[in-house]
């Protein structure tokens, strides 16, 4: 059987790296032949971004050469897929190759798009890429008092960098000691806080605790740069002198130009990952359209179940279990305290005040995550 | 020509079923239909709240077994 997974990020890595301890016999034999094609040798820790913007790592402490974190037995190739061609089981790759597949999983992950919104781009500090956090930092830095905004599109990477950098970016300021020339304004779409009701419930009072004020029912339409205004497609406005955006998402070009999914993302199945209408396509982490957080944890837990079931089809011939929307979230609430939001598709999320021992765990977790990706946590 | 969509947010705690609606608005023509399915009673009232404030048009809502049906049209 040949297994191909598309994408070298944290779905793709995790789910490589499992079927390949479950498969080691079969990729001894040669019955299982199992490769993975990625755009980059190399693997971002993505979350630790944030602690990047406010200065609290550095770009190298991001990145592990992609290989490295894979098992023997995986055949990787740099070679970003063109074109997919599902009737035919095969894509074909930027350098012309043709690869087959009997099981293809496609974990291409998302990207920001502050050129959706008038004036975001050229007026607003990001951090979603290496370049805008260290650009986001920089700007911190020279920063000296006035009204910070931190605002959010619609759909985001990690439904939590709102509150964390509103939070992280009050620590921030108060360790300067400027925060008294600092007012910090969060602005979010719907109607409280947060997405997650229980988590707006914590966070609201924390905000009011700490000075912060919000603006709900709140989505970007427009930037004047000019004036430094900020614009809602509500008809309210909020001026700023530092813009913090938390920018709208999309799936990855190749997966719209092949007709795959609108926005990028892949009608998939809910609970068995697959890619509506294909039953050998399955599809993780943030392509999904699924209704449900794009984060890391998303596609670890993605990546075990499908682990399990890929595994089963070659032993068994069938899959065993389905994904239950298990996602775990981090929430850094400061500088030295965290708390967390464990949820799935039946159960909400019951967050807990938060606490240094949290937030260590955090820290730990940051550095364990290159055991997570060889799919050993 | 309008097209109808379906969002299918029924279990969705985060991003839930506002923001699904945000989003695939977002990506609907002017007069698009969109019926939002969602398995939180909270739907029924944060969605209008929202489709009125920003100016779209709410079409209904009714629950079927514990799910409720939101049909909008994006108006602008």
């Amino acid at each position: 059987m040949k297994i191909l997974i598309i994408g070298g990020g944290m779905g793709g890595t995790i789910l490589a790296n499992n079927l390949a301890r479950r498969l080691q016999p079969e990729l001894k034999s040669g019955k299982v032949r199992l490769s993975m094609l990625s755009a980059s040798d190399k693997h971002m820790y993505q979350p630790g971004l944030l602690y990047l913007a406010l200065g609290r790592t550095t770009p190298d402490e991001l990145y592990r050469d992609q290989e490295s974190l894979l098992e023997p037995g995986i055949k990787f190739a740099v070679d970003p897929v063109e074109q997919f061609m599902l009737d035919q089981n095969q894509v074909r790759t930027k350098s012309g190759k043709i690869y087959d597949y009997d099981v293809m999983a496609i974990a291409t992950g998302s990207r920001m798009v502050p050129e959706t919104i008038p004036g975001l781009a050229e007026n607003a500090e990001f951090f979603y890429t290496e370049e805008s956090a260290v650009k986001m930092f920089k700007r911190l830095q020279a920063f000296q008092g006035g009204r910070v905004v931190i605002t959010v599109g619609v759909p985001h990477k990690c439904p939590m960098a709102p509150l964390e950098i509103a939070f992280m970016l009050y620590d921030y300021f108060k360790d300067r000691g400027i925060l008294d020339k600092v007012k910090i304004h969060y602005t979010y779409p719907i109607g409280r806080v947060h997405s997650l009701e229980n988590v707006a419930k914590w966070a609201a009072p924390e905000f009011d605790k700490l000075g912060i004020s919000y603006e709900t029912l709140f989505n970007m339409k427009e930037v004047d740069g000019k004036n430094k205004i900020l614009r809602s497609e509500e008809g309210t406005e909020t001026p700023f002198d530092l813009l913090v955006a938390i920018p709208a998402h999309r799936g990855m070009e190749v997966i719209e130009k092949n007709g795959l999914g609108q926005g990028g993302w892949i009608p998939t199945n809910r609970a068995k990952l697959t890619m509506e209408g294909r039953s050998n396509v399955f599809v993780l982490g943030d392509t999904t359209n699924i209704p449900i957080s794009k984060a890391g944890s998303t596609a670890h837990f993605e990546a075990e179940a499908l682990g399990e079931n890929i595994a089963a089809m070659v032993k068994l011939g069938t899959p065993v279990r389905d994904y239950d929307g298990k996602v775990f979230c981090f929430i850094e609430a400061g500088k030295d305290r965290a708390t967390y939001a464990m949820f799935d598709y039946q159960n909400p999320p019951d967050p807990k005040a938060p606490t240094k021992a949290m937030h260590w765990f955090k820290m730990a977790y940051n550095k364990l995550y290159w055991v997570s990706a060889r799919g050993l946590l | 020509m309008a097209q109808k969509k379906l969002i299918d947010a029924r279990g969705s705690f985060c991003p839930g079923p506002l923001m699904e609606l945000i989003a695939g608005m977002k990506m609907a023509e002017v007069g698009d239909e969109l019926e939002v399915l969602s398995s939180d009673k909270g739907s029924a009232n944060d969605i209008p709240e929202w489709i009125k404030k920003v100016g779209h048009e709410m079409l209904g809502t009714r629950e079927e077994a514990g799910v409720w049906h939101i049909t909008v049209r994006k108006a602008k």
